[in-house]
């Protein structure tokens, strides 16, 4: 057990050190001038303009130096800049955005509880909804709720959120009035005002997402109910609701937790899409703002959190799996 | 409880599927001899999903094929402004957001133009990234996954070690980052962009994220072939690594092919509406769903019908698609479990 998570953690370790490889290449010594891509209103830089950016940004030393100076700024923080121009980075450093002149972390400190409370709310929604729909049509397979429900996930599946988004705003805020349009307030500050602002957001990519899950589960439980111990559970005088809530539905959630890991670690990285739709500066907003601007530094720390998200969520799932599913033995 | 024999506990009761009679009509006619694909095709004759929507997919192809031809009849190009049409305030007069005999849905506000000739060129610009990425996408995908599977060792190590990364990459956020560099490095900040710069970008992004699904298919189906009688055959009679690979290997894999590519052109679909939605992808003036829906986002209050009119027909695309690719795998494979 302990080997197998060790040799996991290290297969994690290795992919982002290559994603983080790849992104900085791509950013810092792809392009052919870094400096001038970052320099805002490229017409009007000058060549001053550049040099500076790129000795505050420590673009004029070698890549490998930049690329080794990035991630020890991860472990011990860095100062850039000189002069009277010095901004400080402290410890997990990914980076400074001369844009917002701000360390990046401190934005992602800003965008990232956004994004957190579309993404678990929303997968409480997904989770809810899909999970028992899909159950009960298993239970009443062939009726006209099973029907029903097998309609709801394929439409729901090519429900796209450009479509669903807005058409909650019309319903619920343009055409009743009863929600306005939502804008951010802290959980820490006011939790029923928190949550009267993202019901809009998870309800659309809540309901988005829960087709896909109903149609998982019901998959799921149509098999397991198929399986011998569930008819000798019955056969032994056990109550269906014994049977079917607890041997049953341990049996079928295990691939519903593996994909809900999964989704739940590529949402974070950003729910660009809702955000957008919705008006709130998440993590995802913040990263296709500081892409549209070229604040690389910015950038590329998304991309990084984004990816750090995946591959935890990744790993989790792994070690989630052998816990609930005890037939799963690690090799 | 009398249904626990038959139902929810899972007993299987054998009741025939097949109505005797087709029995006796095959009986009649001798014993026919069917290839797989015969059967698929069958099956897949039966469906009425697969009508309905295979349909639907004729009806959008030939729309988007004959964009120009629609263009000439109906009068409008997607670029004509239609500023009459429009009241004080930029926002189109009558019901429906100007739906009228002359623009059958409407016209756009502030610009005044025609919206129908825009879904129209629209929907030709979203098939079009879309087809081609899913097209290449599954080339590369089969490709990779056949070679990982039948050769196996350390060359299966390094593309599964690939495909892993690859997975790991966060699809927007990695899009919103290799995008506007690729533009700024290929045109300077005064040059005009060509229109053919951003379709051919996103679908190479496309294809560099996408393949990894039909790689993985591919690989599990050929680690199962790879053992069977006809591949040690044709390799005992001699034959080499190519013609193992994609004249042995391959037509035992276009089930599994055909699915993932129908499915994919969907979620591509989808893909490409939402980065031209984000600004990231397909840019004025070149027609396209999800530009026209962030368009009509921005009239969401006041004409409400417009944002609907583009979304709706982007979820008509993906359905159809979505439909005809689970026909197409019932047909193809109909033991699976949908």
């Amino acid at each position: 057990m302990l080997r197998f998570f060790i040799k996991k953690l290290l297969l994690a370790a290795t992919t982002l050190i290559t994603v983080s490889v790849l992104t900085f290449g791509l950013f810092f010594a792809a392009p052919n001038n870094p400096a001038e891509l970052m320099c805002g209103n490229r017409k009007t830089c000058t060549e001053a303009q550049q040099e500076s950016i790129a000795r505050r940004m420590g673009l004029d030393k070698p890549v490998v130096q930049q690329y080794a100076d990035f991630m020890a700024g991860i472990v011990k923080g860095r100062t850039f800049g000189e002069g009277d121009a010095v901004r400080e980075c402290p410890a997990p450093c990914l980076g400074y955005s001369f844009r917002n002149d701000e360390p990046v972390t401190d934005i992602i400190g800003r965008t990232l509880p956004v994004t957190l409370s579309i993404v678990f709310g929303a997968a409480v929604v997904w989770l809810l909804i899909g999970v028992s729909v899909g159950m009960i049509s298993a239970l009443r397979k062939g009726t006209i709720f099973d029907r029903g429900a097998v309609g709801f996930s394929l439409a729901g599946a090519s429900m796209p959120i450009l479509l669903f988004g807005p058409l909650l705003l019309i319903i619920f805020v343009y055409e009743t009035g009863w929600l306005s349009y939502p804008s951010y307030v802290p959980i820490t500050e006011n939790p029923v005002k928190w949550a009267a602002a993202m019901l809009l957001p998870w309800l659309a990519l809540g309901f988005i997402n829960s087709a896909s899950y109903a149609r998982l589960s019901r998959a799921q439980m149509v098999e397991t109910l198929s399986e011998d111990f569930v008819r000798t559970a019955r056969a032994k005088g056990m109550t269906k609701f014994r049977v079917y809530g607890k041997h049953a539905l341990r049996a079928a959630i295990t691939p519903i937790v593996t994909i809900a890991g999964l989704d739940l670690g590529t949402y974070l990285g950003g729910t660009v899409v809702t955000e957008t739709i919705f008006g709130f500066t998440g993590l995802g907003k913040a990263s296709l703002n500081a892409a549209i601007n070229l604040d690389m530094p910015l950038v590329m720390a998304t991309v990084l959190l984004a990816a750090l998200f995946i591959v935890a969520a990744n790993v989790i799932v792994d070690v989630l799996y052998s816990f609930i599913d005890p037939r799963v033995r690690l090799a | 409880m009398t249904d626990g024999a038959t139902g929810p506990v899972g007993l299987k009761v054998s009741t025939p599927d097949e109505p005797p009679a087709d029995v006796s009509t095959t009986a009649e006619k001798g014993i026919l001899g069917r290839s797989p694909g015969q059967l698929a095709w069958l099956r897949l004759k039966r469906d009425r999903t697969a009508w309905f929507s295979g349909g639907a997919l004729l009806f959008f192809a030939l729309v988007a094929i004959a964009a120009p031809l629609i263009e000439r009849v109906y009068g409008k190009g997607p670029l004509d402004r239609f500023s009459d049409k429009l009241d004080g305030n930029g926002n189109p007069l009558g019901y429906l957001g100007g739906v009228s005999s002359e623009h059958w849905l409407g016209v756009q506000p502030r610009l005044g133009r025609d919206i129908l000739i825009q879904i129209v060129y629209g929907m030709r610009t979203s098939l079009l990234v879309a087809l081609t990425a899913a097209l290449l996408t599954i080339m590369l995908g089969v490709v990779i996954g056949i070679v990982a599977g039948y050769l196996g060792g350390k060359v299966d190590a390094v593309l599964s070690w690939l495909t892993d990364l690859t997975l790991a990459f966060p699809f927007y956020i990695f899009c919103f980052a290799f995008v506007p560099i690729a533009v700024a490095q290929r045109y300077g900040p005064t040059d005009q962009e060509a229109s053919w710069f951003r379709p051919v970008l996103l679908i190479v992004v496309f294809v560099l994220f996408n393949w990894t699904y039909s790689a993985r298919l591919v690989r599990g189906q050929v680690l199962t072939l790879r053992e069977r009688e006809f591949v040690e055959a044709a390799r005992a009679s001699g034959a080499g690594l190519g013609h193992v690979l994609f004249r042995q290997l391959l037509p035992n894999l276009w089930a599994p092919i055909l699915v993932t590519f129908s499915l994919n052109v969907p979620a591509l679909i989808t893909a490409e509406a939402a980065l031209s939605f984000l600004g990231i992808g397909i840019l004025e003036p070149t027609p396209d769903l999800g530009r026209l829906i962030a368009d009509s986002v921005n009239y969401v209050r006041d004409d409400p019908a417009f944002t609907l009119t583009g979304g709706f027909t982007l979820f008509a695309l993906v359905l159809a698609f979505n439909l005809f690719g689970d026909s197409l795998r019932d047909a193809l494979d109909p033991k699976s479990d949908r």
